[in-house]
């Protein structure tokens, strides 16, 4: 849902209005009913007051809380305005209702000295104790049905966003080009077309399931970027060259599935794809002060010459922003470079789990 | 004299396999050279002058799809005819569906053989009615070659914007000047041209020059196409301005505009809309 400006009294707050309108109704009738049975008085009177009261105390608080924030998405007034509503709403409905009754009973109008004091503070207490009731019903029922909202809103956010990474992933110009390789390959070079078909299995079968586990071993990432450099590599041929450096002890360092991913990607790309000759990708990892870095460099076009909004790497860069994010809140940070030889330097860093 | 081709394909597995498969499909074919990206295509092809030219889309430097406007402003139309063009695409929507109504051909990757060998027989008919039976008729047919060119370039680089235009043109560029910092709005009425130059437009106004960043072919989209004319691969110009077309030695056009004065070239794909009525 949109948070701009909506009509105050769009059909969808009318409707949420009437609905109260109809319970209170019932609400009103059944205080009436049992009003007759405790105090024995004239059933019809009760009918009166009771409707009168609650009827417009329900006009006054719905109407009033859709002009004061009708426009917005919660529809109850934040703040005081929301007490002082519900209080405004049974001194009118008290007042008013009360005048209305005691002029369909022919008592003199607002006459509370005629009452019994034991009767007003009852009456007061009634609509008092209703209207609370009935606002916090409404109030809890709108809630619940807001958040069910966010809920789903939040549901479809996430479906999508994991379809647009496997459409940026499972690219398909990358995926009809390897098919085409690999159909060279089955022809001229048998073993190199089963070990090129050994990597595409590794790699759509990590795209497709592996971003649902938390966290997997430096090393199976290394892994999964060399499934896919090796990929890269039978189709570039001699204009990609790469170098993945992980030391030994470094091995076991548990990261986010499929993290650095999107930067080698972004390297290829937008680095390396553009240029005639090709380049270098290094992917680096090491410790420092208690945190893991790791370092994704490449020799191609560099950060000037990527339009701002080319598809995919902006959704690349994004994706990794966030997950680090999700994952180790301010500690996870990510930078971008330009190299100065020329090409593109990106680093990500979080804390390393204490060594056990 | 046997028939003969270049191919331009970035990734070598594949330029080797078209190679193959041609070779199986049509023996007689003669592959001159092999390149890896558009610029040195269009070097070769000028240096060999090949019958036929099979392009990718997606090269690294200058695209297929550049490459072939390129050519058809620098092909020696007097020493060999313009070449046959077959695209090459692994997977590229628009542009394999603007070539699906086009006159000129396209291969899907991986390039299977039945799929190749109508490709080849296609071909092996347009070079046989290539010859032209009396000499008046070339000129024609180079017309129908550029015509059928410009066609299928405007089709797949445009992402059918030709055939529905953007909701209403523009009125007014937001664009930078020189020095980067203001933000100048320029009424459309007074710019005279435009000019893609590397990662910029220029905007050109009879008196300023503007910036704006804006991809040509997502800007052809907002122009009025009555009033705002391409008249090369990088320069859209406003056509009430234009004062006189000249032709030079070589044969080449060039423009002469109210209020500018450069110059401003015409590639032979668009030629056609300075014929003298």
């Amino acid at each position: 849902m949109s948070v701009g400006a909506l009509p105050r009294f769009r059909a969808e707050n009318v409707r949420g209005v009437l609905r109260h309108g109809l319970i209170t109704v019932v609400f009103c009738c059944f205080i009436a009913g049992a009003l007759t049975i405790t105090q024995h008085g004239d059933w019809r009177a009760q009918m009166v007051y009771s409707l009168s009261i609650g009827l417009i105390s329900w006009l006054f608080i719905d109407i009033g809380r859709l002009v004061i924030s009708g426009h917005k998405e919660i529809l109850w007034p934040s703040g005081p305005w929301g007490y002082l509503l519900v209080a405004g709403g049974v001194t009118v409905g008290f007042l008013g209702g009360n005048a209305i009754g005691d002029a369909w009973t022919h008592q003199p109008l607002l006459d509370f000295r005629s009452f019994t004091e034991r009767r007003l503070a009852t009456t007061i207490v009634i609509t008092l104790t209703a209207t609370v009731c009935m606002c916090f019903f409404f109030y809890s029922l709108g809630k619940s049905k807001h958040m069910r909202g966010q809920i789903e809103l939040a549901q479809r956010n996430a479906t999508e966003a994991r379809l647009k990474l496997l459409e940026t992933q499972l690219e398909p110009h990358m995926l009809f080009n390897t098919l085409a390789n690999l159909r060279v390959l089955i022809a001229t070079d048998p073993p190199r077309a089963i070990a090129m078909l050994d990597r595409l299995n590794n790699y759509l079968r990590m795209t497709l399931s592996g971003s649902r586990a938390l966290a997997h071993p430096l090393s199976a990432e290394f892994e999964r970027l060399a499934d896919y450099l090796e990929l890269m590599s039978v189709r570039m041929g001699e204009r990609l060259r790469y170098t993945l450096d992980l030391p030994e002890d470094l091995r076991d360092a548990p990261v986010p599935p499929l993290l650095l991913q999107p930067l080698v990607e972004n390297s290829i790309r937008h680095g390396l794809e553009p240029k005639v000759e090709g380049g270098d990708i290094v992917v680096r990892a090491y410790r420092e002060a208690g945190r893991l870095v790791i370092e994704v460099s490449d020799t191609g076009a560099g950060l000037d010459a990527e339009r701002p909004n080319t598809e995919g790497s902006g959704f690349g860069l994004a994706q990794v922003r966030e997950r680090l994010a999700t994952v180790y809140g301010e500690q996870g940070r990510m930078s971008l470079a330009a190299e100065p030889a020329g090409g593109t330097r990106t680093t990500v860093s979080f804390p390393l789990p204490p060594r056990a | 004299m046997n028939p003969t081709a270049l191919i331009a394909e970035d990734e070598p597995l594949l330029a080797q396999a078209l190679k193959a498969e041609l070779a199986a499909a049509w023996p007689e074919l003669t592959v001159l050279a092999t390149t890896g990206d558009g610029r040195s295509a269009v070097r070769e092809a000028l240096r060999l002058l090949p019958q036929v030219l099979f392009l990718d889309i997606r090269m690294p430097g200058l695209d297929g799809l550049g490459a072939a406007a390129e050519l058809a402003d620098s092909w020696p139309t007097d020493e060999a005819p313009m070449p046959q063009l077959v695209f090459v695409t692994a997977y590229d929507e628009y542009a394999a569906r603007a070539f699906e109504t086009q006159a000129i051909d396209y291969v899907l990757k991986p390039v299977q053989p039945g799929r190749l060998r109508k490709t080849v027989l296609r071909l092996q008919q347009a070079l046989a009615a290539q010859q032209p039976a009396r000499p008046a008729a070339a000129g024609e047919m180079l017309e129908r070659t550029l015509a059928q060119w410009r066609e299928v370039l405007a089709a797949a680089s445009g992402n059918g914007a030709s055939a529905a235009p953007a909701a209403a043109p523009l009125r007014i560029i937001a664009a930078s000047d020189a020095g980067g910092s203001t933000v100048r709005m320029v009424p459309i009425d007074e710019v005279l041209y435009f000019e893609a130059a590397d990662k910029y437009i220029r905007v050109l106004t009879a008196s300023h020059e503007y910036l704006i960043r804006t991809p040509l072919k997502q800007l052809l989209t907002q122009l009025d196409p009555g009033i705002f004319w391409q008249v090369h691969r990088a320069v859209v110009v406003r056509s009430s301005a234009i004062e006189a077309v000249h032709r030079d030695e070589a044969g080449k056009l060039h423009l002469d505009l109210r209020g500018r004065p450069e110059k401003i070239p015409v590639s032979r794909l668009y030629g056609h809309l300075f014929r003298a009525m």
